[in-house]
């Protein structure tokens, strides 16, 4: 620390009272930019939906659900891409949410403490692989392996279903989400093994105590505690699915129509507004591309709220326990 | 795999419980499953980095850090993008650093309970809003009109570094030991001086690797610097006020590029971004270690 020096000139009024000028100084410039940090989140809401309304006001709230994107007649809708976008996610969530658990699970649960540190490091290295280069590897390393060897073993298998049907592709609808997959398991894990720390100890214990084996244990008590966290962990991976634009973009396809079959290319919301970021040639277009932007802001916006209201009764029940 | 009568250990009271040999192997599946998933994930990371080390690092050399991008076929570099790279997310850690910490400030040391939790709620919705649509707002904001520039990438990408930095901080904040914040205002310190000279120096550790954290994440973000700093001529250059080539814009581009020559240069350049990317974390983590033992040991 510096060394203090004595303060030898007479008091001014404002230190007679009780006021430091130094404090009122410091904690205005906190509490300036708390409340800049809140306004940039208005901010944000409001002026894309300002770049989104002469869009919003010419095509009506129809939009979202109009199942057409040709720039040339100047027909415009956002289905094809909220098709894509819902889709790419609801398969990443449905095969993340299980292997989350069993790996957050594993690292508290099974492995000794040596071998899930290093494990633990792992998945979250995982996490911080950038979506681009993640989207590199898909589209020139996993999407060829996913059109080689996956595509055609799932058409063998479960052929009869429409979606498995048709021509395998390294770009579409079922790489783009395995590529969504591998973004949201590190994050929905970490926060899974974060809640699964703090399930306190004596409710595993007692159903230990009572007889159950550990995985009863585990889906009794433990899953059963952490439910509410883990839906919330489930909502925040479904966000960040949601709101990847590059590494889906690559691996999608581009392609404007709603595909009947996983395997054939799609394109989501965030990855038609980076695709087509400089290519709009008219301004209905450009508009366009912002209410796509709007409607994925919005549906963003939305998972992340209702994730941080459950965590916030998830936490204000724990406190009542 | 059968329990025949004789191997019943008599002292066992639960051989006798119902099912035991069904709940055994529900147990067993149970275990191999969850190491199954773990596996899973660590073989996908060696995967990715494994393809990036086979791919890239037979293009990295001398002349690939030291010279620009190439127009046309002849064999150049990545330095105008490092270049870029660096002064657009050192320009993005000098916005958003003061604030993050500022903030983190408030809500730890001066907000009340319900209005810090307020803050951690705005926060955490910052921190989930699609980079793409950060870049569509300042693109909204500040690029119509006057045209991309380094400087309002740095801006967007501060948007993202925001939130992780301040929740970082303030957590961190949080475990300072109350004694420490005491024990200076018994001496007749200022609350400001107090948070200035004992508490942040107490947490800087916490705080140096929330911001390295940050800095990971966004040196690798794209989609904001898409609408803010895409289109840039191939040469090394510093002047922000214009816009400049970046790491993840390069891979970006090249990814979707037929010819095999640009698909290398985004190997390598992909190989060079995880490097710093990993090189950080690694040691975000090994700093975080030492420093909360020292917190939580004083």
């Amino acid at each position: 620390m510096t060394t203090t020096t004595y303060d030898k000139a007479p008091e001014s009024d404002l230190r007679r009272r009780g006021i430091r000028p130094g404090d009122v100084v410091f904690k205005g410039l906190a509490v300036v930019a708390s409340l800049a940090a809140a306004a940039l989140l208005a901010l944000i809401a409001y002026k894309v939906l300002r770049l989104a309304w002469p869009a919003i006001q010419d095509f009506g709230l129809s939009f979202v659900w109009t199942n057409a994107w040709d720039p040339v007649k100047g027909q415009f809708g956002a289905l094809i891409f909220v098709y894509g976008t819902v889709v790419t996610s609801l398969i990443a969530l449905a095969l993340a949410t299980p292997i989350s658990i069993a790996i957050a699970l594993f690292l508290t649960e099974i492995a000794p403490k040596k071998v899930a540190a290093p494990i633990a490091t792992m998945v979250e290295l995982l996490a911080a692989i950038p979506s681009v280069v993640l989207g590199l590897w898909g589209i020139l390393v996993f999407g060829p392996w996913v059109r080689d060897h996956l595509e055609p073993w799932l058409k063998d298998t479960l052929g009869f279903i429409p979606v498995f049907s048709g021509e395998p592709s390294q770009a579409g609808i079922l790489p783009a989400a395995l590529v969504l997959t591998i973004m949201v398991v590190p994050i929905t894990s970490a926060i899974c093994r974060e809640l699964f720390l703090r399930v306190p100890r004596d409710l595993t214990d007692g159903a230990l105590a009572l007889g159950s084996t550990r995985w009863e244990s585990i889906r009794g008590v433990m899953l059963s505690y952490a439910a509410p966290g883990i839906v919330a962990a489930v909502l925040l991976g479904l966000g960040r699915a949601f709101g990847e634009a590059i590494a889906v973009s690559q691996t999608i396809g581009n392609h404007n129509a709603i595909p009947t079959s996983w395997f054939e290319p799609g394109d989501s919301l965030g990855s038609k507004v980076a695709s087509e970021y400089v290519g709009a040639t008219s301004l209905e277009q450009a508009s366009s591309i912002l209410y796509l932007a709007a409607i994925l802001m919005v549906i963003s916006l939305v998972t992340n709220v209702v994730a941080q209201v459950v965590v916030v009764r998830f936490e204000r029940a724990r406190r009542a326990v | 795999m059968s329990v025949a009568p004789t191997t019943v250990d008599p002292y066992d009271i639960t051989v006798r419980s119902n099912g035991l040999r069904r709940r055994r192997i529900t147990e067993r599946i149970f275990g191999s499953l969850a190491f199954l998933a773990a596996l899973l994930a660590c073989g996908i990371l060696a995967l990715v980095l494994g393809t990036l080390v086979y791919k890239g690092a037979s293009q990295l050399s001398l002349d690939f850090f030291t010279k620009p991008r190439p127009l046309f076929g002849e064999k150049g570099g990545i330095a105008d993008a490092l270049v870029g790279t660096a002064l657009i997310v050192g320009m993005a850690m000098l916005m958003a650093i003061p604030v993050a910490v500022l903030v983190a400030i408030y809500m730890a040391e001066y907000a009340g309970p319900r209005v810090s939790r307020g803050l951690r709620i705005v926060l955490d919705v910052l921190n989930g809003v699609p980079a793409i649509v950060v870049g569509v707002f300042v693109f909204g904001l500040l690029v119509v009109g006057h045209g991309q520039s380094a400087v309002y990438g740095a801006f967007a990408l501060a948007i993202l570094m925001l939130p992780m930095v301040a929740r970082a901080t303030q957590e961190i904040l949080q475990v300072v030991p109350q004694s420490l914040r005491h024990a200076s205002l018994a001496l007749g310190v200022t609350k400001w001086r107090t948070t200035w000279n004992v508490i942040l120096p107490a947490a800087i550790g916490g705080i140096l690797t929330g911001v390295v954290i940050a800095v990971a994440r966004i040196a690798g973000e794209t989609a904001p610097l898409l609408f803010t700093s895409s289109i840039a001529a191939n040469a090394v250059s510093v002047d922000i006020h214009g816009a400049l080539p970046t790491l993840p814009v390069l891979i970006y581009v090249n990814s979707d590029s037929p010819d095999p020559g640009e698909q290398a240069a985004a190997w390598a350049a992909a190989l060079v971004l995880i490097a710093f990317v990993l090189v950080m974390n690694i040691l975000a983590k090994l700093f975080a270690g030492r420093k909360r033992r020292q917190l939580e040991g004083s």
